[in-house]
């Protein structure tokens, strides 16, 4: 049976599996199916505490009247279904993951054990300063490690994400310009090749978006951004390096352009793992750059979160900082909540969102950075970069790297000129990517290029581990070129599942479990 | 006799009289893979030659509709809801998008006519 | 360098196969000048994990861990007893290194994990649908009050005077480009009359319950009031324990809810990561921020799970996104469903139960101190109290005695006199006594 790329079924047949015996249970050896814990649940319990009766007086009327439907499984039970949902997924921990941008590095578990720390992991938010001055010194030396590696003033530390740090890099901006009565500056020029974060962000915090087209050779055309400097413009977005992997040569002169017209430069500090303790973003003009700790810094992806993003900041926009502020008083370190109490000069914006920001993020960030120390970062750096030109020199030849006449930086990028006319797609090639026992690299972006491949290897790599990966996507391309295209029809064939149907599951959403009876009624 | 006319932005105007029915293309049909949801202008709205419209959504894509001609919604395919499938299946007949009363002939006329069109989509 | 596999032999080797003279020759568009010297980082150099080890344990030795000390601090972040099995599964290396299930063939774990604790906030909170998580309950609030403001063209928030002061000026730096935000004003330990404010500018009113102060708000009326002007109902939550003995926001009538998850599977952390729910009416799917798991088939017809309806976000509709946002909260949301599964329907309302019957107790001994009034007659497992000095000082005093004795309602702007009490089920009658004796002699 063929299968669209949504692997939706498109004609009739059999599955083109390899022939393995059926089983009578359903799992295959190791591989075990899991039902959903709203299956599995029977009454039992996994935790034992006091059944208190308590009485109405004091819930003001609003007792819980109905169940809630929540399954009752045991602890043995709820054990073994996670441990067999965490065998489904493919992880850094057991294999390279290419993924372009994301920066899929080891995840140190010394950092692991220090977030778990009680003095941290155990502290309230609210706990008075005389509490937590450990807390609060560990930020102010992660601070200084931003700032130091940055060659920046300032850094505002609660933002909770990347994207959460582009709007708190946007609105100091935003407030900045207010500052100086031209709140009326509302464009943003962001390159074509961007993130979507950066232009989904810039319209957020109120901006309009103006994209600026990549040249051939990969970079930001320099002169057409020149040109679309206005009055009306609060500034330029850049990813450097970009996201095509390129440095941007003419970033200064970019800077110096912006600023000479009255905007600021913020800079997508995504790739930063490629010049960290070797390029100072400071010293390119930038006014704010987030930083990915669970990027650069190693916290753990877990499988989508939780991140943090930092945002270092210029003189100019540093007044800015939304609340809260780490000040030092006479008692020691203190954290400045409320607009009254900011010291002299300073104008926060607001504030991006409760409490402090992510700090078992933090700690786990600063245990990276003493672990490395900053010979160790820019160790890390080199070696990203080395990694990647590697793989870019072993496969230019049998695959298509538009912009593969120079180096790179820590992510090389391809396109699927080498598919054409093999019938062979970039998602097939990814799917069969699969079967090899190797998470796919991100695919598709950037959308300057033609079916995109993206690949970061980061510093974490083996040389065996880069030579046998890339045994295997030259073998994959040299049998894509060949037309020998039956590995990669309706893979993968040997992930836990088959192509899954997402048009089935865009045009009929079903986003949660339903109990029998109320399933029947829908359909 | 109606006609049929199309925009670089691959939508299909069919005129008949000066009730215009509106899709997109099968060229665009095909680009955007899997159709999930659209979303369609309410009746009685006044739209400009160029704006947007209406929202087409794949699975890996969401789309701008543009009205390529001026008019007042007429009424829209609500079929499309539960089966937008019909997008894929026959773009250019019962997948159509939605209807309008035709502000100004003359926007019509300006349109590529079928031959044109195809030369335009081989170009890319 | 311990993280760093590949060795000189390894780089002489990669070069030559790369044709650079050294490694600087792949730096060769940065601008001159621009390469810094190492020594223009004054940072430390490489330690080894002992060394690290040791100045960490020193910095958090410094600090009163809630566990290691009676503690009574509530305000949005809460102690609870999380079941030893919850960290060691999130620790497994699929889940604390696996990235967003973007390939769902390699990433079911994932994809099913989410579509449960999907289920299970949606259940919670009595409503239709709910997300994958966002950052926070601060986040999720501002981002439901975006949603209103789309759903229903309108701008105008109103922001209940309970609502955590920290969750309203998020909402008002976010959502405040978009539309006016009110503050009502609240007296603490009464319900504020909210319903007089809302008018046919109104997007959305945003009621917290049990409010900041601790007071259980009833919210029917309110969305009643609400909805006959157009307008949406928010419900916020930031203990969500609270939910396993009052009455759902969905069963009230609410729109959308936005709740803080830390209290379930997620220790305090000084603040953070925590775990932002966000749960809604299927009318309002498409409006909907974050993440969303869906269930589908693969080519053999087995049952499986993607992520769905991406057409919503940053990654696809750009600037047209329902939001910026690209990550969730990952691993929280792992260990809240975890936890959540471990409790059950029968552990949560005990725990809840347990939780409301320690606060009641405490309360009681409290109120029958000089110096000290209850002001809040209806709570979950948090209450306002009035002291004859001002709380913060209090606070200082106790501090200093290892006493965590709770938030003064002047760390969030509120009066001087007011002190924000929080008693889960980790809290012993040591501890109380502690409590008890400790303001009976900063009060005399």
């Amino acid at each position: 049976m063929s299968l669209n790329n949504q692997g939706r079924p498109t004609g009739a047949g059999a599955a083109e599996t390899p022939s393995t015996p059926t089983t009578i249970s359903g799992d295959r050896g190791l591989d075990h199916e899991e039902v959903l814990i709203f299956e599995l649940g029977h009454g039992a319990v996994g935790v034992d505490l006091p059944d208190m009766k308590v009485s109405d007086e004091r819930l003001g009327g609003m007792r819980r009247k109905a169940g809630i439907g929540l399954p009752g499984i045991s602890e043995p039970e709820t054990v073994r279904h996670y441990v067999r949902l965490s065998r489904m997924n493919y992880a850094i921990d057991a294999g390279l993951y290419p993924l372009g941008s994301c920066t899929m590095k080891h995840n140190p578990r010394l950092n692991e054990k220090m977030a778990r720390l009680p003095g941290f992991g155990d502290l309230h938010p609210l706990a008075p300063a005389s509490a937590t001055q450990g807390a609060l010194v560990l930020i102010a030396e992660l601070m200084n490690w931003l700032t130091s590696l940055t060659g920046m003033p300032a850094v505002a530390m609660s933002p909770k994400a990347g994207a959460h740090g582009e709007l708190c890099g946007l609105l100091a901006i935003r407030a900045a310009l207010e500052a100086r009565g031209e709140g009326h500056r509302r464009r943003i020029l962001v390159p074509e090749s961007a993130h979507g974060t950066n232009p989904a962000t810039a319209a957020f915090a109120g901006f309009t978006v103006d994209e600026v087209p990549a040249m051939p050779d990969g970079h930001v055309d320099a002169d057409a951004l020149e040109a679309k400097l206005g009055p009306d413009v609060a500034a330029i977005m850049l990813t450097n390096p970009n996201t095509c992997g390129l440095f941007e040569p003419r970033v200064k002169e970019m800077a110096d352009a912006v600023h000479k017209a009255g905007g600021y430069f913020y800079c997508d500090g995504a790739n930063f793992n490629a010049i960290a303790g070797k390029v100072r973003p400071g010293d390119l003009g930038i006014d704010a750059m987030h930083i990915n700790l669970h990027k650069t810094f190693s916290t753990p992806h877990g499988g989508g979160g939780p991140g943090a993003g930092p945002v270092v900041l210029s003189e100019r926009l540093a007044p800015f900082a939304p609340l809260p502020l780490l000040v030092h008083d006479a008692n020691g370190l203190r954290l400045v909540e409320t607009r009254g109490e900011a010291p002299e000069g300073a104008q926060p914006f607001g504030r991006m969102c409760a409490f402090h920001g992510q700090m078992g993020m933090f700690v786990r960030s600063l245990s990276y950075m003493l672990s490395h120390g900053r010979n160790g970062v820019r160790q890390s750096s080199e070696d990203a970069v080395l990694s990647a030109n590697y793989i870019l020199a072993s496969l230019k030849d049998v695959m298509s790297a538009p912009f593969g006449d120079g180096p790179c930086m820590h992510e090389a990028l391809f396109d699927d000129s080498f598919l054409e006319g093999s019938g062979v797609t970039t998602l097939d090639f990814a799917k069969a990517m699969i079967d090899e026992g190797y998470h796919p690299m991100t695919m598709y972006f950037p959308l300057v290029v033609h079916g995109a491949m993206l690949i970061e290897p980061t510093e974490s790599e083996s040389r065996e581990s880069l030579d046998r990966f890339i045994h295997v996507l030259r073998e994959l391309a040299l049998e894509a070129k060949a037309g020998k295209t039956g590995r990669f029809e309706g893979a993968p064939h040997f992930a836990p599942r088959r192509r899954l149907d997402e048009t089935l599951a865009a045009r009929k959403p079903v986003l949660r479990w339903k109990p029998p009876p109320l399933r029947e009624a829908a359909e | 006799m109606s006609e049929t006319r199309y925009t670089d932005q691959h939508e299909w105007v069919r005129l008949d009289g000066d009730s215009a029915t509106i899709g997109i293309t099968k060229f665009a049909a095909e680009q955007l893979g899997d159709v999930v949801y659209v979303e369609l202008p309410a009746k009685g709205k006044a739209v400009k030659a160029g704006a947007e419209a209406a929202v087409v959504e794949s699975v890996k894509a969401a789309s701008e509709v543009y009205a390529p001609v001026s008019g007042e919604v007429t009424g829209a395919n609500d079929a499309l809801s539960a089966e937008p499938s019909k997008v894929n299946e026959d773009p250019e007949g019962a997948g159509w998008f939605f209807k309008l009363k035709l502000a100004d002939a003359a926007e019509f006329s300006k349109l590529m006519d079928a031959a044109a069109y195809a030369e335009f989509t081989k170009g890319l | 360098m311990r993280y760093h596999p590949l060795t000189s032999e390894d780089r002489r080797i990669m070069l030559a196969k790369i044709g650079a003279p050294n490694i600087d020759a792949l730096f060769r568009d940065v601008p001159k000048g621009a390469l810094a010297p190492l020594s223009a980082f004054e940072l430390p150099d490489t330690q080894g994990e002992m060394e690290v080890e040791r100045a960490l344990s020193k910095l958090a030795a410094r600090n009163i861990a809630s566990g290691g000390a009676p503690s009574f601090c509530g305000a949005g972040a809460y102690k609870h007893h999380v079941p030893a099995s919850v960290d060691h599964l999130i620790q497994r290396s699929e889940f604390l290194t696996s990235y967003t299930p973007y390939q769902p063939e390699i990433a079911q774990g994932t994809l099913q994990y989410l579509f449960e604790f999907q289920t299970q906030v949606a259940l919670l909170t009595g409503m239709e649908v709910a997300n994958a998580s966002l950052y926070d309950g601060s986040t999720a609030t501002a981002e439901a009050v975006l949603m209103a403001q789309r759903v229903t063209r309108r701008g105008k928030a109103i922001l209940s005077g309970g609502l955590h002061p920290h969750y309203a000026e998020t909402v008002e730096t976010v959502a405040g480009l978009t539309g006016a935000i009110t503050r009502a004003t609240v007296t603490p330990g009464k319900a504020e009359d909210i319903i007089a404010l809302i008018d046919e500018d109104t997007a959305c009113v945003v009621v917290q319950s049990p409010d900041v102060y601790g007071l259980i708000r009833n919210l029917r009326p309110i969305a009643d009031a609400a909805h006959a002007k157009g307008a949406l109902l928010i419900a916020v939550v930031t203990e969500i324990v609270s939910l396993g003995l009052l009455e759902p926001p969905g069963a009230q009538g609410a729109d959308i809810v936005a709740a803080e998850g830390q209290s379930i599977g997620n220790g305090l952390n000084f603040g953070g990561p925590y775990v932002g729910l966000f749960a809604t009416r299927e009318k309002f799917l498409r409006q909907m921020p974050g993440r969303l798991t869906g269930e589908t088939a693969d080519a053999e017809g087995r049952r499986g799970f993607v992520l769905t309806l991406s057409t919503r976000e940053q990654h696809i509709r750009r600037e047209k996104a329902t939001s910026n946002i690209c990550t969730n909260s990952g691993l929280c949301t792992l260990a809240f469903t975890i936890h959540m599964t471990l409790l059950g329907e029968e552990g949560l309302s005990r725990l809840a139960r347990l939780n409301h019957a320690r606060a009641s107790a405490l309360a009681e001994r409290l109120a029958k101190l000089k110096g000290v009034e209850l002001v809040t007659p209806s709570f979950f497992n948090e209450f306002t109290l009035r002291l004859s000095r001002p709380a913060a000082e209090v606070v200082d005093a106790l501090a200093l005695k290892d006493i965590l004795a709770g938030v003064p309602a002047s760390r969030l702007g509120g009066a001087d006199d007011l002190l924000i009490v929080a008693a889960t089920e980790t809290a012993t009658d040591d501890d109380f006594s502690a409590l008890e004796a400790g303001l009976k002699e900063v009060l005399s």
